[in-house]
């Protein structure tokens, strides 16, 4: 099968391409290229990284590299074009990463992808409505002032005549770029921005429609799965292959290269029990153990390691701060925790003349196009990859190594579908964790109560080894015939994100200590921004105590940002207008993500039982995104974010021993159950007039701190070390 | 490993399949029979992803080998519906609410509600909670869940 390219794809009618930019650029008119006339092959503005596509029979297309992760970004998209155009939401069609179809979009991550693709769909909509009204314009002798756009027709204003897109393109394929000031629809005219529209995925999810990577079947297709070691450092010694295809007669392939071993079976079932055969079956040896650490050790296990230091924020004067005046301190513990996908990962692949057939749950297929090239030593070209929807992922979890898993196999075997999707034990143990870290606020006070001095160390692994064109970042090279690794720091900056708090504090001082820790860490959800608000906004509280002063009270008096404020007192106000059951308490945090977007503010409700377990009874999270594309795909991230911050900080904490994780299913690493989660409630402060916010892990930080003031306001017990749950027992 | 020729009745149709007859239920249905409701999530019994009815109480196809369904009524998301244009209460409460993030949990969640309302059509809060225990969600999307089943009253 041949996937069709995008230019064989348009070049069948008429019809209007508008390339424009997706990614990190401001969104003001102006800063787009100016290129003009564009080749037919190829493009010549490098800054064009999206098509956005008006079809002959008035439906529209857009070409976005970002992947649908249960953020709701295809119905955004969509949203956003259908008003700048005054579409019908069922005409637009949002094509998702797909390396022989769509821009390259690096990764989907960083909760940007509202704020940045659909902000730029919108303005290449705009402008390719300005260019339709030109040419009918033209076409009808006529200003554009007296036309109408809608549906796929122009027409004008004082008489009958409409045209239709296709009469107005006339059979032209024409191409353009967003060049010019481009007027987006006023305020007062938009119809479906910032309206709750339906995701039309969830209806076919609950309608059983084949939505996922997991669902893909083609004809023949087979089912690999891949036996893994019994330790992150281990050599396969041997398989016992003899015994292996006696028992299973019908296996069609054992692959091996080095200590790299799958089987592949027509049937699935077939394929998992040759799996769990050859793990009792197989003699490994194991060139390097875990550390032996003691129950509760890990923080000064880290602290040990050696370490990068850096200062990353000084302001006014610390040094001055006198030896002998009181600091008041703490320390804080964040462990390993993981994405915990709740379908571990899968892919399929296809190798066939020379070329490799990709579909992928990855975050981001053009940067593991480039890798697996890398690790198949296979030209770039040859491989072609698709994103299709997987499991929530939350960051970088196993998707890309499956991924690898599958090109493997499937060159090892061609001309065949080949499936595989990990067990759950693969996922727990060898998907890649956020790291574990060590967070140590001190301040002082003035005798207002006002905070005058803060110092803040953290220590971290990094936050990112997304595989980003490095083989040796995918989980199968580091057992290959010739081993890929490594070495490199990956992405450190993550661990930072947050450290610096979002108050006004005159002398200021935070540093970072940078570690390789033991286990395998990538980007997950919020980065460091989890972790360092849980310390920072806990230790809000504790000053608040400290200084007399009523939590709200106290932030209310270190925030200058007025959108701060607001988001601030508005939960002050719910969470005072609630009547709260007797016994329980309430606990509050606020943040801005990564300072720069959405303002978050969060109160969590708990009661404590004699024998401390936690009942996390309620919710509530006030939220400013700016201007709002779906309020209903807001609430919904940041009632989830709430939800699953809550099960990190009360629950959860990846386990190992000296071999290797020990936290290896839902039993092992317990997450919230349906009787566990908290009634939730958002409010949303909307801005149309400001640029919208990235949200999608807004909540994360403020919602873990908001849980342990709760606990603390509600018990007495300040739990400084995570997961809450265990901790506050000890 | 070796095959035998089962029967089973899956939503209302009786399907012959050729399967070695300790494999889990879940793989037939997805692999022999095509359907995408049912998921694999851990295959431990611990998640809830791989469920679908037997006689109307809710089980964990991942952890129930296909030969002992032969003697009953499997129902998956599939076949929960009137027929293929509509569907059933619980789907449209759900799709109402808005209720998923990623989705992958939704097939569970949607029968094991079925399961819920069939035995109980009024069900309040803690009752749904209690039920809904063995199915697992990532993405939190439990809230709209129990908000979606409560919308539904038998
Ligand atoms: S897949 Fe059956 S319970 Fe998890
Ligand atoms: S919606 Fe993603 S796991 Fe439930």
């Amino acid at each position: 099968m041949i996937p069709q390219t995008r230019r064989n794809f348009i070049k069948t009618a008429g019809s209007l391409t508008i390339g424009f930019s997706l990614g990190g650029i401001p969104l003001f008119p102006g800063v787009f290229s100016c290129s003009g006339e564009i080749p037919d092959t190829t493009r010549s503005s490098s800054s064009v990284n999206a098509w956005l596509e008006i079809l002959p029979n008035g439906n529209l297309r857009v070409f976005t590299g970002k992947i649908e992760i249960g953020q709701g970004i295809r119905t955004a998209i969509a949203q956003v074009a259908a008003e700048e155009l005054n579409m019908d939401m069922e005409k637009i069609e949002v094509v998702l990463a797909d390396t022989d179809r769509t821009p390259n979009e690096s990764y989907t991550s960083g909760s940007r992808s509202i704020e940045s693709s659909a902000m730029s769909v919108r303005h290449a909509a705009a402008y390719a409505r300005q260019k339709l009204l030109d040419l009918a314009a033209k076409r009808l002798n006529t200003s554009t002032d007296d036309l109408w756009i809608k549906n796929g027709k122009v027409g004008h204003k004082n008489d009958k005549k409409t045209v239709s897109f296709n009469d107005i393109l006339g059979g032209h394929q024409i191409e353009d770029e967003v060049n010019l000031e481009v007027q987006l629809k006023p305020r007062a005219d938009r119809k479906v921005i910032g309206k709750p529209v339906p995701r039309q995925d969830i209806y076919d999810m609950a309608a059983a429609a084949p939505v996922f990577v997991h669902n893909l079947r083609f004809p023949d297709m087979v089912h690999a799965r891949v036996v893994r070691p019994p330790a992150y450092q281990a050599n396969l010694k041997e398989a016992d292959e003899t015994a292996l295809l006696q028992q299973f007669p019908k296996l069609l392939k054992v692959v091996r290269n080095g200590s790299f071993l799958g089987v592949i079976s027509k049937d699935e079932y077939t394929s998992i029990r040759a799996q769990e055969f050859l793990k009792e079956n197989t003699t490994w040896t194991v060139s390097e153990k875990l550390p032996d650490i003691k129950d509760g050790g890990l923080p000064e296990y880290l602290k040990s390691l050696p370490a990068k230091d850096e200062t990353v924020v000084d302001k006014g004067n610390i040094s001055k701060a006198n030896a002998d005046t009181s600091w008041i301190k703490a320390s804080y513990f964040k462990p390993y925790i993981m994405h915990g996908a709740i379908g571990p990962s899968c892919a399929v692949g296809l190798y066939e003349a020379d070329q490799l057939y990709i579909w992928t749950h990855s975050q981001g297929v053009y940067p593991l196009r480039e890798t697996l090239s890398g690790m198949l030593n296979m030209p770039m070209e040859n491989i072609h990859v698709k994103g299709v929807p997987g499991s929530g992922c939350y960051g970088h979890n196993g998707a890309d190594d499956v991924t690898a898993d599958v090109a493997l196999l499937a060159r090892a075997y061609p001309g065949k579908h080949v499936r595989l999707q990990w067990s759950r034990h693969d996922e727990h143990a060898w998907e890649p964790y956020g790291s574990a870290m060590i967070l140590e606020p001190k301040a002082r006070l003035s005798n207002s109560g006002k905070i005058t001095h803060w110092e803040y160390d953290l220590w971290s692994d990094t936050h990112s080894t997304r595989p980003g064109g490095n083989p040796g970042r995918l989980l199968p090279a580091w057992y290959l015939d010739k081993p890929m690794t490594d070495n490199s720091d990956g992405y450190f900056g993550g661990a930072s994100r947050n450290a610096e708090p979002y108050y006004r504090i005159p002398n200021q001082q935070v540093h970072t200590h940078f570690f390789h820790g033991p286990l395998r860490i990538s980007a997950l959800r919020g980065l460091g921004a989890y972790a360092n608000i849980f310390a920072i906004e806990s230790f809000m509280d504790e000053l608040a105590e400290q200084a007399g002063k009523d939590p709200y009270d106290f932030r209310l008096m270190h925030l200058d940002d007025p959108r701060a404020k607001e988001v601030v007192e508005k939960l002050h106000k719910l969470t005072s207008t609630t009547s709260h059951p007797e016994g329980t308490g309430l606990g509050i945090a606020f943040s801005r993500y990564k300072n720069n977007a959405a303002y978050c503010a969060i109160a969590a409700r708990v009661a404590v039982k004699d024998d401390n377990d936690i009942q996390l009874q309620k919710m509530w999270a006030v939220i400013d995104a700016g201007e709002t594309i779906n309020p209903d795909g807001l609430k919904n991230q940041t009632e989830g974010g709430m939800i699953q911050s809550a099960s990190w900080t009360l629950k959860e904490e990846v386990t190992f021993n000296t071999q290797h994780i020990t936290s290896r299913d839902w039993n092992s690493y317990p997450i919230f159950r349906f009787d566990e989660v908290p009634e939730v409630e958002v409010i949303i402060i909307d801005r149309p007039e400001a640029p919208p916010l990235g949200a999608g892990e807004a909540a994360q930080g403020p919602a873990a701190a908001a849980v342990a003031n709760a606990v603390y306001h509600t018990c007495g017990k300040r739990v400084r070390r995570l997961p809450v749950n265990k901790y506050i027992k000890m | 490993m070796s095959t035998i020729t089962l029967q089973i009745v899956v939503n209302g149709k009786t399907h012959t399949v050729e399967a070695d007859p300790a494999t889990p239920l879940l793989y037939v249905l997805r692999d022999h029979l095509q359907l995408n409701g049912p998921r694999f999530g851990c295959g431990l019994a611990q998640c809830g992803s791989c469920t679908v009815l037997m006689d109307g109480n809710a089980i964990r196809s991942c952890s129930i080998p296909v030969q002992a369904v032969t003697e009953t009524e499997i129902t998956t998301l599939e076949g929960i519906a009137q027929d293929a244009e509509s569907l059933h209460p619980v789907q449209q409460a759900f799709v109402e609410e808005q209720a998923a993030q990623c989705g992958y949990c939704l097939n569970g969640a949607i029968m094991a509600a079925v399961a819920l309302l069939r035995r109980n059509p009024d069900p309040n809060d803690e009752e749904i909670r209690n039920d809904l225990h063995g199915i697992l969600c990532r993405c939190g999307a439990q809230a709209r869940m129990i908000r979606a089943i409560k919308k539904v009253k038998g």
